[in-house]
């Protein structure tokens, strides 16, 4: 009898994830995923599951009875919901009743890949990439004391015991006494002896394994406003758990750089929340990235993201120049993709973004959006980014 | 539970038993079932009935009912059923005295389940009926594939309010009868004189009357139908409408069980909502007199079985369950009234005299006044008999209840639900509208081929109160055009009226909570929607679909 509910909650679950897919298809859309900070599961509330029927509605009908203790007095506000429906008499609207569901990023970047002809992405040198990894299988019965398997070992103690007491033959003396001695310390107790111990085996599987790196770099200059850097996180919230997203890759880690004159290496809160005046060098946070890629990342073991968010005002064209040159020698052999993200902002000039399409017009390490403020830009950002045609 | 606990719990039962035949309760066999919360949260999201036909629903009621008790918001102590034999889940984490409080609880439902006029139409095999729909509709599954046999499920559940909750009693159709066969195969019976000897026949219906008469009998019928086809269908505003799509919707064989199966537990499941109150009222009474004797303990009467250094657990729970929390307790209200209705026949406090009494006697003169013709019990199990909610509480909620048992009426008044009368007849009004019809509106079938053209019209039979527009256009659109598969329309009527603004405050002057006026004034429109075409895509050109499409009248 019990458990069959379980087939109707599968039932429900698989109806929640149907109906939450439109809401996280417009979340997506208008870049207001929230990833939460070490976990991989992003809940979107489902409200309209709830079957439709001819009830009562208007004004009127939020009025009703209640009991009370006796104390209360006219213009007191009640101490419940009149929604909640407990009762026959409270209320005549049933409450909404919201439930979640929770996708995983892995969902979410298949329903983007889906929705919006996202590739998955390849890793490269997935041949030389190998992880060897220790998998608990099964049981053995000799096996170090900290891999003993105590549930087991309890069970083959229970077991032995309750056939009668039997010790085997094949005992040492000394095991004996030591056994023996156990017993009679601890009558009322299962005591186990060295027959009974049970441990864990493993195996060593091969698998191949990828990992990848992101990178985001942020103009932070003057020029960058609010509305600016609410972009700028949107899309890189939406780029991250893209990435994170795919079945290819097991670790996927993340690097911030600021700039403005200088560049610096930070964390994602200050990524996000800085605001500097200043003068923009953007050759200053390449070679910061190149530097980080030389030191930490080599190239055969990490899949390489760069992000640059800017809005395309740089200080000289002595250093437009710096930058391609950096790009095109020392970040393009290194890195899988190059994505710059050009915000609209009104005080910057914007000529960064014609600079690399000038400089790289056929070069599908590079991809380049000019986000002009349009709701469904981030979705077509990503496709620009991610396309194997790079949309060109 | 171990068995030697088992047991004792068996043999307490039986002394339950005991006292509740004393009392001259009446019930049938009942089999008790410890349980765990899981399941016992499982099986009320069923509504009791382990072997539920699969619907995501039910996981809803699940999902709500675990959360609620994981925050400790709601206990579910037991949970009983409908049937002969009687089932009764308990769940396991009860105290000792919680078993014991419950079983006498669970008797007193069992009690009036089968003597309540209300419950007189149920199948009292309900479970192996629900079984069989369960295996009935797990066939269709099979065969149609869960997608879709669920969607249509999902589509009848909006319609299930949309019953004739008092057909049962008066049989108005009968059970749905099959509609098989044309009506061209129909043989005409001539009414003929019977004679002792066969070789008679021919003397006493000669071959030529026989031919005039069937001549006659065709021609009756021949106006008959001539005279339907102008009439309406249904001849009379039909109430039932699940019955009536049942016989009269374009159906597939699959999609009618369906719908026969869903209206026939929602007929066997509206008792409860019809007599709820009494119910619960009933079955509190009935705890408290074998658990702790009640107030008016008599001698003769068996021990109360709350023994000593279990009373104050025993007070902890019955107090639980009567408790104010704010919104109405059935379980309190009824048990006032139950206990009223006692003293006053006990006293004598019914009839002319008494009438008189409370006209013109003081205070004192009603106090004291006191018959002694102790009737009580008998009118008790009279009402238990006669009555459902609705009869219960317009002829025994008096005005003295109302202000006894500290009943309010409340209203939102800006962004707060305020208290804001006292009224005892405001209250009762309130009280009995939202037990009419479960609180649901009023809708009938007015016309099955409306502007001739196979259209549905219903008709919602407005009493003030308006139709949730929203809810209304979601259960044409996607649910009973569906089914009826040619446009629908219902006829409703539409205010203008506002929620009632936050009283203004005044330094001298308490704010003023004047409710809503009488009258109101409003417009009778028809709401129409149209059922997607064979692509299945709604007809996107109509703009109109599930808006307003015309006024009819202003009022």
């Amino acid at each position: 009898m019990k458990g069959k509910i379980k087939k109707d909650e599968q039932r429900l679950q698989k109806i929640l994830k149907e109906k939450g897919k439109e809401k996280l298809k417009e979340q997506i859309k208008k870049g207001e995923l929230i990833a939460k900070k070490g976990k991989n599961i992003i809940s979107v509330p489902v409200p309209e599951i709830e079957i439709p029927r001819f009830r009562h509605g208007g004004p009127r009908v939020k009025g009703g009875i209640g009991q009370g203790k006796g104390d209360e007095q006219i213009g007191q506000p009640i101490g419940f919901d009149p929604q909640e429906g407990e009762g026959p008499g409270a209320g005549d609207q049933p409450g909404e009743h919201i439930l979640e569901t929770g996708f995983t990023y892995e969902e979410i970047a298949k329903l983007m890949s889906e929705l919006f002809g996202l590739p998955f992405l390849e890793p490269r040198g997935k041949e030389t990439i190998r992880q060897e990894k220790i998998k608990y299988t099964g049981i053995y019965v000799v096996g170090p004391e900290s891999l003993r398997h105590r549930k087991r070992t309890y069970k083959q103690t229970l077991k032995r015991e309750l056939s009668g007491l039997s010790l085997p033959e094949d005992f040492s003396e000394e095991e004996y006494e030591e056994a023996m001695s156990a017993l009679l310390d601890n009558p009322d107790r299962q005591v186990p002896l060295p027959p009974d111990k049970r441990y864990r085996s493993w195996k060593i599987k091969e698998e191949p394994e990828a990992n990848a790196v992101i990178i985001y770099e942020m103009d932070v200059s003057g020029s960058m406003g609010d509305e600016q850097k609410k972009r700028a996180r949107n899309l890189s919230n939406l780029f991250h758990i893209y990435i994170m997203g795919q079945p290819r890759y097991v670790k996927v880690q993340e690097r911030w750089i600021i700039h403005d004159a200088v560049a610096r290496e930070v964390d994602e809160e200050t990524f996000f929340n800085t605001r500097e005046s200043g003068g923009t060098v953007i050759s200053s946070a390449y070679k910061l990235a190149r530097d980080i890629i030389v030191k930490e990342y080599p190239l055969e073991n990490w899949n390489i993201y760069c992000l640059h968010f800017s809005d395309g005002d740089n200080w000289s064209h002595g250093d437009n120049e710096i930058c391609v040159e950096i790009l095109e020698k020392e970040l393009f052999p290194r890195i899988n993709l190059f994505c710059y993200d050009q915000i609209h902002s009104p005080y910057g000039s914007g000529a960064f973004l014609g600079i690399l399409d000038k400089a790289f017009p056929n070069n599908l390490k590079i991809r380049t959006f000019y986000d002009d403020g349009g709701e469904e830009n981030y979705i077509l950002a990503l496709q620009k980014f991610l396309k194997p045609e790079g949309g060109k | 539970m171990n068995k030697i606990e088992e047991q004792k719990l068996q043999e307490e039962f039986l002394k339950i038993q005991k006292s509740a035949d004393f009392y001259g309760l009446d019930c049938f066999k009942t089999i008790f079932h410890v349980v765990d919360f899981e399941t016992l949260h499982e099986l009320a999201a069923y509504g009791g009935f382990p072997s539920r036909y699969p619907h995501y629903r039910w996981a809803v009621e699940y999902e709500k009912l675990n959360k609620q008790y994981r925050h400790g918001l709601m206990k579910i102590y037991e949970m009983v059923i409908n049937t002969d034999p009687c089932h009764a889940y308990l769940l396991l984490a009860n105290l000792p005295i919680d078993m014991k409080i419950v079983a006498a609880h669970v008797l007193g439902h069992n009690d009036f389940f089968k003597n309540n006029y209300c419950f007189g139409h149920t199948n009292r095999k309900m479970l192996d009926e629900i079984a069989n729909h369960c295996a009935r509709i797990e066939c269709h599954i099979s065969k149609h594939g869960q997608d879709k046999v669920e969607e249509f499920i999902t589509q009848v559940f909006s319609l299930e309010n949309l019953i004739d909750i008092h057909s049962p009693y008066i049989k108005r159709y009968g059970e749905p009868v099959k509609t098989e066969g044309g009506d061209d195969e129909e043989i005409i019976e001539i009414p003929t004189l019977k004679g002792p000897r066969r070789y008679l026949d021919r003397y006493l219906n000669p071959e030529e009357w026989k031919k005039e008469m069937k001549e006659i009998i065709e021609k009756k019928k021949e106006e008959e139908k001539e005279k339907k086809i102008g009439m309406k269908i249904p001849e009379e505003p039909e109430r039932d409408i699940l019955l009536f799509l049942l016989l009269n919707a374009p159906l597939q064989e699959w999609e009618r069980d369906i719908l026969s199966i869903i209206r026939e537990e929602v007929y066997y499941f509206a008792p409860q909502g019809q007599t709820k109150i009494m119910n619960e009222g009933w079955a509190t009474y009935w705890h408290s007199k074998i658990m702790s004797g009640g107030e008016d303990y008599q001698k003769d009467e068996p021990a109360p079985l709350a023994t000593d250094p279990e009373i104050i657990d025993y007070a902890i729970h019955h107090s639980g369950t009567v408790a104010s929390h704010g919104y109405l307790n059935p379980y309190k209200l009824g048990l006032a009234i139950w206990k009223d209705i006692e003293a006053r026949w006990n006293k004598g406090k019914f009839g002319e005299e008494w009438e008189e009494c409370l006209k013109k006697g003081g205070y004192e003169d009603r106090k004291k006044y006191d018959k002694k013709i102790g009737k009580g019990r008998e009118k008790m199990f009279e009402v238990r008999k006669m009555h459902n909610d609705i009869a219960f509480l317009s002829e025994f909620l008096t005005d003295e209840m109302i202000a006894k048992q500290n009943l309010f009426h409340f209203q939102k008044y800006g962004d707060f639900y305020v208290i804001d009368s006292f009224k005892a007849n405001k209250i009762k009004k309130q009280v009995l509208f939202q037990l009419t019809n479960f609180g649901d509106p009023i809708i009938k079938i007015e016309d099955a081929n409306y502007k001739k053209q196979g259209e549905l019209y219903l008709k919602h039979y407005w009493e003030g109160i308006s139709l949730d527009l929203r809810w209304a256009k979601e259960v044409l659109l996607k649910s009973l055009a569906l089914i009826w598969k040619r446009p629908v329309n219902i006829e409703t009527v539409i205010t203008e009226e506002k929620d009632l603004p936050a009283p203004k405050t005044h330094p001298e002057k308490p704010p003023e909570f004047p409710g809503f006026p009488e009258k109101i004034k409003g417009e009778v429109m028809i709401l129409r929607c149209t059922p997607p075409g064979k692509d299945g895509k709604y007809d996107y050109n109509e703009k109109k679909n599930g808006e307003i499409v015309e006024t009819k009248a202003i009022i």
